[in-house]
């Protein structure tokens, strides 16, 4: 009967709310989601971090770290939004020590050359729009908010990330170079953002049905690939797929193979980072314990001043 | 190079320093919202060391404010020295904002009112800014301090340590008796005065004792520094280096 009216109101396109009842595996889910992308966020500090004190101008100092900023906000308007559900920021960040928890595997490659700082934004901030768009529309209310107001800083991050690459592929010949080298390397990872293909996919079923999701894996990847080709062309930079090319029939972009044996073992903590992300962020954890401590220790002690 | 020149210099200079120490937190804070707000710190002193720069780039007139961001040595940067120290723990890193928040805080007040009207403006926007930072750094002072037994032993010893640096804040040499003397700068022995005050009183909230005067550091007005600043500008000066006919 709860169920029957759940999935009614889901149907009427009517959001579901914090104190609605949902099902149990539509509030995990969520919860897995919607950390995982907080995680994200806050995980993919640090690639990007990599470079702001190397930043090449003061302009060019006070957007990346402006950016990267933003992102923390990303990351405490999700954990917000996730702790509607019930549990609370410190669970979830426990889960991520304890490996319980992912992230998004694209922040486990390194960051190499400045022209990497481009590549980020333009592609990976780029997927995560199309992703994010997609989800404003997603059932629960708190989530599909959080998403309205992310986007919107995502898409000036996107225009970002891609004049530093237009900027570097018409400049000097090493700089043209770092631009290509970039986009080789983050491209394959950032079209692997979308998850597996749909056929090996398998939670999408209630995904779709609850309207959590609401278009596939393949269906946000296409239309990534679509958009991303002709920017590329624009600054004359090459994406390093020989099958990619307009299929007239489809209206789409054809494209090739993409490599999931290395994307299931960066998924499983076998990437080029995966250790030192999850290590970066646990020091940071534990050197601020005492801070944290101070701070509440301080708090009680004016309590008690007060009564 | 004028001594206008030169006083606007050293203020751009310790804001890009201490700006590039405050970035170095990024993804490091002791919370979500700490983090974002080191964050907030460092792009005011971005901002305010682009501003400071701009102008001198103006009166210089043969080179623009990234050249004198990234292409001048070691001792030719006028920073504090204190404003290079490195970040240590976040306590560290609170106790020398504190003692250079109140420096700049009293500093842009001042200079506020010079009578070379881009100083006084490039001041009144860093003073709005900087009592931020300097509410900032107090609060996180007094909890801190008065928060538990180790958190008091560790602003304690910061404040120890980086006492030594305090000295140099409030040196005048010719530039800026120069600067005074034409209504342009600002009183560094007169802002003394002031700036204990304003110490003794955050430390006694924040139940920390005040070091006694010792050996006091000298020299950045002559392009002296700690061993710090070199590997600083090594890093933040690599790219435009390396790659001098590139634009970015
Ligand atoms: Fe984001
Ligand atoms: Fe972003």
């Amino acid at each position: 009967m709860l169920e029957e009216s759940f999935q009614e109101q889901i149907d009427a396109e009517r959001k579901i709310e914090p104190k609605d009842w949902m099902p149990d595996d539509y509030r995990k889910h969520l919860i897995r989601q919607m950390s995982q992308h907080a995680h994200s966020e806050v995980i993919g500090m640090q690639p990007e971090g990599n470079w702001i004190t190397r930043a090449p101008s003061l302009r060019a100092k006070m957007i990346l770290l402006a950016k990267v900023q933003d992102e923390a906000g990303h990351g405490l308007y999700l954990y917000s939004a996730t702790e509607t559900l019930g549990i609370s920021r410190e669970e979830l960040v426990q889960q991520l020590h304890e490996e319980k928890a992912k992230y998004s595997s694209i922040f486990n490659y390194p960051t190499l050359s400045w022209a990497d700082m481009g590549a980020i934004g333009w592609l990976v901030d780029g997927a995560a729009i199309v992703n994010q768009v997609s989800l404003q529309r997603t059932s629960y209310g708190p989530y599909s908010r959080a998403m309205v107001k992310i986007c919107k800083e995502e898409s000036f991050h996107q225009r970002q990330g891609y004049e530093i690459m237009a900027e570097m592929a018409k400049g000097t010949a090493e700089q043209k170079e770092m631009a290509q080298d970039a986009l080789n390397r983050f491209w394959w990872p950032s079209i692997m953002m979308f998850g597996p293909q749909d056929s090996d996919s398998p939670r999408t079923g209630n995904a779709m049905k609850w309207k959590i999701k609401r278009q596939t894996n393949d269906e946000l990847r296409q239309s990534f690939i679509d958009k991303t080709v002709g920017q590329a062309e624009v600054i004359g930079l090459t994406i390093p797929d020989p099958d990619l090319k307009w299929n007239e029939d489809r209206g789409h972009y054809d494209f090739g193979e993409m490599n999931w044996e290395e994307f299931w073992s960066v998924v499983n903590g076998n990437g080029p980072c995966n250790k030192q992300r999850l290590a970066h962020h646990k020091k940071a954890h534990d050197d601020g314990e005492w801070v944290r401590n101070a701070a509440k220790e301080y708090a009680r002690k004016q309590e008690l001043l007060l009564n | 190079m004028s001594n206008l020149f030169k006083y606007t210099l050293r203020i751009a200079d310790s804001s890009l320093v201490l700006g590039q120490r405050m970035s170095e937190w990024c993804s490091k804070g002791p919370t979500l919202e700490e983090d974002i707000a080191l964050s907030n710190i460092a792009l005011d002193l971005f901002g305010q060391a682009n501003g400071f720069y701009e102008y001198a780039a103006e009166l210089d007139g043969s080179r623009s404010k990234d050249d004198l961001a990234f292409k001048r040595n070691e001792r030719e940067f006028f920073n504090h020295q204190l404003s290079e120290q490195e970040n240590g723990n976040f306590g560290t890193t609170t106790v020398r904002n504190f003692l250079h928040d109140a420096f700049n805080f009293l500093f842009y007040t001042e200079l506020a009112s010079s009578k070379d009207e881009i100083l006084a403006a490039l001041a009144a926007k860093s003073l709005k800014e900087v009592k931020y930072h300097l509410r900032h750094s107090s609060n996180w002072l007094i909890r801190l301090g008065d928060g538990t037994n180790e958190s008091n032993l560790k602003v304690q010893e910061a404040l120890d340590f980086l006492w030594q640096y305090t000295g140099e804040l409030f040196e005048m040499d010719e530039v800026d008796n120069d600067m005074l003397d034409n209504g342009l700068g600002v009183d560094n022995i007169q802002l003394k005065i002031k700036w204990d005050e304003l110490i003794n009183n955050t430390l006694k909230k924040a139940k920390l004792k005040r070091p006694i005067d010792g050996y006091m550091a000298t020299g950045s007005r002559k392009g002296i520094h700690t061993e710090y600043l070199g590997f600083l500008l090594a890093e933040m000066q690599f790219l435009p280096r390396a790659y001098p006919d590139a634009k970015w």
